[in-house]
């Protein structure tokens, strides 16, 4: 059985089906209880399972964390929700000191699994502070996985994953796309694993790699270069940022010879660095043109009046996948 | 858990019968009692002597190894003995410990190995593993942080209806950071299981406490978050032992958290790496703690009731001075570690690129090249 959900009806339903099935899982964050969180991910799980398992904490990111540890730690699996990316910033302390250490400083003695949620990405015209993406912080964090689904389905099945796994997971969801579309979504549970990256359209003329919000974009683009030029494109949702899906990076440019990569971050020192670097170790002499990035201006993420300017824009993608191509 | 307005005329109860800006004292400095000690047994008392003797013979050693360049950079505890061995003599196996790089003498009488301590102190990431049955948490390094786990951990006990409780040790600095704020807001709003074990040593390295707060006490600033302050002489065993044991019994009450200001002092550096000497009058200050020593006093009062006599203490001093070297000599007597370990247990399963580092770094090791 199936039903057409939108992404943040698919997260709900991994968030219900795992509270269901594990009693060890407990939700915990600011406004995800009675008001069902504010994009309405958790939204009637208070109901349905209490507040000891569904727990409106006070207004403190460091402590949603810093708890969510010593919840860990003590045989729960916590999957605290940040309210917006950005609000994580209290809470780097915990995160960088400790969820992804406390595995390796323990020696395997204490590790903390726990999924952290947080709604991410620009785009939906929201208040500064609203729209980062900084996902390489995480990626750059040994001890942490980082995942970000583009649509529906695979948000359930990776954020069930994520809960399951036996280390702590960044979990980003990308705000834009909530709503954007629905698509068939099984009800039981099921995985979409952690670390796999999927082709979502198959082409020979260049890879595109893209993550979250970005991949709609780069599909788009994809396809009105193939209606009106003819080039084809080989599009890949990494859907894992760390640890990145290797093979499939290495193959699709191997196939290819040309490579861009499309992210809504900051470009220098973004993720595109970090694929642009694995090409270049493992399949630089297969390259016939220099790799893109198309990427996030190196400005603090602007107020919304100039935020879809600041992300890439189809018209920035496809210059970018032109020259690359005509190279 | 009781009703709510029974819940709030007990704390209020508590909180008038022991005060938050008053020190709570049951054993003097001349070794007199200052009020009634029927529930501590004479065995407690002795083993907490004991114990304090260890701590503080085991704390020297460590210096002198430091200075001998034998380890690397120390936390000396010295003065605080009271404080660490009697809180930690009133927990239970079952309890959560999350303590600070300062808190050896409670992680030992925990259960901790003497030579753990000291390999931990060498760089070994071997010195901080918890021993089998207990629950102890690599000390943490970033103040204050680890109070946050100690009400997460809280919560998850009482989750699962455990007759468990969580106990976090810090010092006054911490109480300057968020993390202790959130925590205690947390652990007043959830009425959780945990006790907040504040050594007030005097000072947060350079900094005294009358520069990390305008507050008189940091016991007070239970009042803000409606949960018990206790304030006690932390030099005083029983006073320390009977705070912690009355906490605990709270906590498993469903009366929630408390937190406890151990006045205390650090005798000496910061770490082996500071000198205390810029920063107040070393020699004045040792002078006027050495009368409210903890270890004497104990030693006077189980004098007095002849619990302890000076051929225990001579059989004592020996058998420190043998535990203490035994230490040494397994810690110092361990084989270097096989560097690939840094490898290990970054995560459950090693990663694709981390298991490539590993191997790049084997073949550097062996010298192979290409």
């Amino acid at each position: 059985m199936s039903r057409m959900s939108n992404l943040v009806q698919a997260i709900n339903e991994a968030l219900d089906l795992k509270l269901a099935d594990d009693p060890r899982v407990v939700l915990l964050g600011e406004d995800i209880g009675k008001n069902g969180g504010v994009f309405r991910a958790t939204d009637g799980l208070l109901e349905k399972y209490g507040e000891e398992r569904v727990i409106d904490t006070p207004l403190a990111e460091s402590a949603i964390i810093g708890t969510s540890v010593g919840m860990a730690v003590n045989g729960l699996i916590p999957v605290p929700e940040i309210q917006f990316l950005a609000f994580i910033f209290p809470a780097l302390d915990q995160l960088f000191s400790h969820v992804a250490r406390m595995r390796y400083r323990s020696q395997g003695q204490f590790p903390v699994p726990m999924t952290i949620r947080t709604p991410y990405g620009a785009g939906i015209h929201g208040p500064e502070l609203h729209a980062e993406s900084v996902e390489s912080f995480f990626a750059h964090t040994p001890g942490l996985k980082v995942v970000v689904p583009s649509g529906p389905y695979d948000a359930k099945g990776l954020l069930i994953s994520a809960i399951e796994d036996p280390d702590p997971v960044v979990f980003l969801e990308p705000t834009k796309l909530y709503r954007a579309f629905r698509e068939e979504v099984p009800e039981g549970l099921y995985r979409v694993p952690i670390g796999k990256a999927k082709r979502v359209r198959e082409g020979e003329d260049v890879s595109v790699f893209a993550w979250g919000s970005m991949l709609r974009t780069a599909l788009k683009v994809a396809d009105a270069l193939e209606r009106e030029r003819g080039f084809t494109c080989d599009v890949i949702d990494l859907r894992t940022l760390y640890p990145l899906d290797r093979d499939a990076i290495v193959e699709s440019v191997q196939k290819t010879g040309r490579a861009v990569v499309v992210h809504e971050a900051h470009k220098t020192a973004g993720l595109g660095a970090e694929i642009v670097s694995l090409i270049n170790e493992e399949a630089l002499l297969y390259l016939r043109a220099p790799i893109k990035r198309i990427a996030g201006f190196d400005v603090p993420v602007p107020f919304f009046a100039l935020e879809d300017e600041y992300m890439p824009t189809e018209a920035r993608i496809r210059a970018g996948i032109e020259e690359t191509i005509m190279f | 858990m009781l009703a709510e307005h029974d819940r709030a005329e007990r704390l209020m109860a508590i909180a008038k019968a022991e005060g938050l800006y008053e020190e709570i004292h049951l054993l003097t400095e001349d070794g007199t009692l200052a009020g009634s000690v029927d529930d501590i047994s004479p065995e407690v008392m002795v083993a907490m002597y004991r114990h304090m003797v260890f701590a503080r013979a085991f704390d020297r050693k460590a210096i002198a190894l430091q200075r001998q360049g034998r380890i690397g950079t120390y936390a000396p505890f010295e003065g605080q003995e009271a404080a660490q061995v009697a809180s930690a003599m009133a927990l239970a196996p079952e309890d959560f410990v999350f303590p600070s790089y300062r808190d050896h003498a409670a992680t030992m009488v925990l259960g901790q190995s003497p030579a753990n301590v000291l390999l931990y102190w060498s760089g070994r990431v071997e010195g901080i593993r918890s021993p089998e049955g207990r629950h102890i948490l690599p000390p943490s390094v970033p103040i204050a942080t680890h109070v946050l786990h100690a009400v997460g951990a809280a919560w998850a006990s009482r989750h699962r209806k455990e007759q468990a409780v969580s106990i976090a040790y810090f010092g006054d600095g911490a109480t300057s950071e968020g993390d202790f704020h959130e925590a205690l807001n947390f652990a007043g709003v959830f009425h959780l299981p945990v006790i907040f074990f504040c050594q007030n040593n005097g000072y947060a390295i350079s900094v005294p406490f009358s520069r990390q707060s305008a507050s008189r006490t940091i016991a007070q600033r239970a009042i803000a978050y409606d949960i018990v302050g206790v304030r006690v002489d932390g030099n005083d065993a029983f006073a320390v032992y009977r705070a912690v044991k009355e906490a605990r019994a709270r906590a498993l009450n469903g009366l929630g958290p408390t937190l406890i200001e151990a006045v205390t002092f650090r005798m000496g550096a910061h770490t082996t790496a500071d000198d205390p000497t810029r920063y107040r009058d070393q020699k004045a200050v040792v002078e006027a703690w050495q009368k409210r020593d903890p270890i004497a006093r104990l030693r006077l009062y189980l004098e007095s009731q002849r619990l302890w006599s000076d051929a225990d203490e001579a059989k004592l001093q020996e058998e420190v001075r043998a535990r203490v070297e035994a230490a040494v000599d397994e810690a110092l007597s361990i084989a270097p570690p096989d560097m690939e370990m840094m490898f290990d247990h970054v995560y459950a399963e090693e990663p694709w690129h981390l298991a490539a580092e590993r191997e790049e770094y084997r073949r550097s090791r062996e010298g192979v090249s290409v």
